[in-house]
């Protein structure tokens, strides 16, 4: 029983890093229609971020909360504009082409971001240093870290406030209003290109706090972190519905607890393909996802 | 062409590789191929199969798919498997070996054909789901299908699992790879100017469109992901069993498939002779800017990744758009033939209104304003 609760929790842990990362790729599905291959990287960027940020606030000699904090939200900063550069260099020329021609340029920029991160940062792993002390709780027979408990309450702090702002501001108003139907979101007035911005860089925010978190709990970061674990957030977005917001959460957290479980079992080397094989089954049999609503295509 | 026009021309490509082979494998007098350069040229070679046949799904069918990485090692496995156990055998019934070019190249067929049957099956498995998708989804389940096999892979033990596919026995040679990528030429290049082709080009133009006019668009998108998947298995097959070439599903992954994509993409998806070109140029330019990789380790992936992401905003369409350049070329060089399976009013070119969304790429269609 004990082995559930530890299993369970590990896994919600993990899932919220999924789903803070699958929060983004569905907004920019939801806006764009396009898939963001280099949201993964994104995150990565934002581990990286935050490494340079705790080293150079010196957190590994006195670790606080108040300096957590700081690191995170400046990676937020700096991934907010990487999000929009990229958005803005690479994406906006190919929006008028077919969305095949996105998704390669964004393949393309994922690529990009993960070779150049290994140009720019060398290939070996660092070590983020240590931003808050490690405290073990006992919960009920399983051993919680305090930086798993961290994770998933930062992740759930993080999501109410992406609820707030989607449909308690006029910003999110926009958004949703150009999700359902850009041409038209024009035509009201809305700044569609500033709102695409501005999606790109609250993803990217989203993904950046995911990348602090993580190095919390696994403090091994290397340029190439962000391909499987955004591969993997993407298929949790698709589980949830994408362009479902609370899909996303949802589905991360489903994609974060299998893949603990597998891992618990024998076939523990499987773990990778786990996400994959959900994916198909769910493009197969529910492509709406599990909290998407089938959509008639008008012919 | 005529039966006996066909058989000639057949007949002597076949001679034409023996001999290019000889040259190649083992010399002429004291000449012998720089076998550095040779070893490019085999690359070369594999690499036009697996543009040549993953520009039919994305291409001619319009299929967006990136997972063929994993077609390449299911028939690759499946060959190289079939001649390290089985290859002695195979070769004795026959009254030879595989230490001799005889017993070596029936060895060979036995293995290609069994390596493009696996990929065959594997291309049918992930054709039947790509039914009902479209678009972004199917790329992301043809990468998920990629993935899962790579997976799987990598816990065959009998194969060599992570450390890859080590026992392989070398009997690829020359003729075989350029055997195999001018078959793969003449296989699409005709399924292109055939019904099937026109097919194909039609549920690429508009899919919904197709099926309203009766075309049998599950058939064909089937059909087209299993001669694909078994034409990159023969791909695998060869490169498995190259010199110094093992099989490793650590190679066989995403960004494979990635790679092949850049070839076909800057050749121009939809032309047989760009993926051809793709194939040669993004072959040649890895070893080009090998010396330079060495000043500046790692920045060779980031320039192909750069060019990627440039050649989409600037030329989507690749080098040679959809044109083909075949012999009615080289007789008329004025103008440019396009088999007629392949014509669409994307290739007029009207530079009279100037709207928005004209910039035509040839990865399907542009999105109207939704």
């Amino acid at each position: 029983m004990d082995t559930l609760l530890q299993q369970v929790v590990n896994g919600l842990s993990l899932g919220s890093i999924y789903a803070l990362i699958a929060l983004g790729y569905t907004m920019v599905y939801g806006v764009l229609r396009l898939i963001n291959f280099a949201h993964g990287d994104v995150y990565m960027l934002g581990a990286f971020a935050g490494y340079f940020l705790a080293n150079a606030l010196e957190l590994d000699a006195n670790p606080s909360i108040p300096g957590m904090i700081a690191v995170t939200i400046g990676a937020m900063g700096l991934c907010a504009i990487a999000g929009i550069l990229i958005e803005r260099l690479a994406y906006r020329p190919v929006r008028h082409h077919s969305r095949l021609s996105s998704l390669i340029t964004a393949i393309g920029v994922s690529l990009l971001l993960e070779y150049g991160g290994q140009v720019v940062f060398g290939a070996s792993p660092r070590f983020f240093p240590q931003m808050i002390r490690s405290e073990t709780y006992v919960l009920g027979g399983a051993q919680i870290t305090n930086q798993s408990l961290l994770i998933i309450v930062m992740a759930v702090i993080v999501m109410f406030g992406l609820e707030f702002i989607v449909h308690r501001t006029r910003m999110g108003k926009a958004m949703r209003a150009t999700s359902y139907n850009l041409a038209v979101a024009k035509l009201m007035g809305i700044n569609t290109d500033r709102v695409i911005a501005f999606t790109f860089a609250l993803g990217s925010a989203l993904a950046a706090v995911g990348g602090v978190l993580v190095a919390l709990a696994i403090p091994r970061i290397d340029p190439l972190m962000g391909l499987m674990t955004g591969l993997k957030a993407f298929v949790a977005a698709v589980l949830g519905g994408i362009g479902n917001i609370p899909g996303a959460m949802i589905g991360g957290m489903l994609i974060g607890l299998m893949e603990t479980t597998i891992s618990a079992t024998a076939y523990s080397t499987y773990r990778d393909a786990v996400a994959f094989a959900v994916l198909i089954l769910i493009l197969l049999l529910r492509p709406a996802g599990i909290m998407g609503s089938a959509v008639t295509e008008k012919v | 062409m005529s039966l006996a026009r066909k058989l000639t021309v057949g007949g002597g490509t076949v001679a034409l590789l023996i001999v290019l082979n000889q040259i190649f494998e083992h010399g002429v007098g004291d000449f012998i191929v720089n076998p550095y350069y040779a070893r490019i040229i085999n690359l070369i070679g594999i690499n036009i199969t697996l543009a040549v046949s993953l520009n039919l799904i994305n291409g001619l069918a319009g299929q967006f798919s990136i997972g063929h990485a994993g077609f390449m090692a299911v028939g690759g496995y499946t060959a190289t498997y079939l001649t390290v156990y089985h290859g002695q055998a195979v070769a004795g019934l026959a009254g030879s070996s595989l230490a001799s070019p005889v017993g070596a190249s029936i060895a060979m067929i036995v293995s290609l054909t069994g390596g493009a049957l696996a990929a065959a099956l594997a291309g049918l498995i992930v054709g039947v789901p790509s039914l009902r998708l479209k678009g972004d989804y199917l790329a992301i389940v043809t990468l998920g299908f990629g993935e899962i096999i790579r997976v799987i892979i990598l816990n065959i033990p009998a194969v060599g699992g992570a450390t890859g596919f080590t026992d392989a026995i070398p009997i690829t040679n020359f003729f075989w790879i350029f055997a195999m990528a001018i078959l793969t030429i003449v296989i699409v290049r005709n399924i292109a100017a055939s019904t099937f082709g026109r097919a194909l080009a039609t549920i690429r133009g508009d899919e919904i469109a197709a099926e309203a006019v009766g075309v049998n668009t599950t058939r064909y998108k089937v059909l087209a992901f299993i001669i694909s998947a078994a034409l990159a298995g023969v791909a695998g097959g060869l490169s498995g069993q190259l010199f110094a070439n093992p099989l490793n599903p650590q190679n066989l992954n995403f960004v494979k498939s990635i790679e092949i994509i850049v070839m076909i993409v800057l050749g121009g998806i939809g032309s047989t002779t760009g993926a051809v070109l793709g194939a040669s140029i993004l072959t040649v330019l890895p070893e080009a800017l090998r010396t330079f990789d060495q000043q500046f380790p790692g920045l060779r992936m980031v320039i192909y990744a750069l060019l990627l992401v440039l050649l989409m905003i600037f030329r989507p369409q690749g080098l040679l758009g959809r044109r083909e350049i075949g012999w009615s070329w080289i007789r008329r060089p004025t103008r440019t033939r396009v088999p007629v399976a392949l014509t669409d009013s994307a290739d007029t070119t009207q530079h009279t209104a100037k709207r928005p969304i004209d910039r035509r790429s040839t990865l399907g269609e542009s999105d109207t304003n939704e």
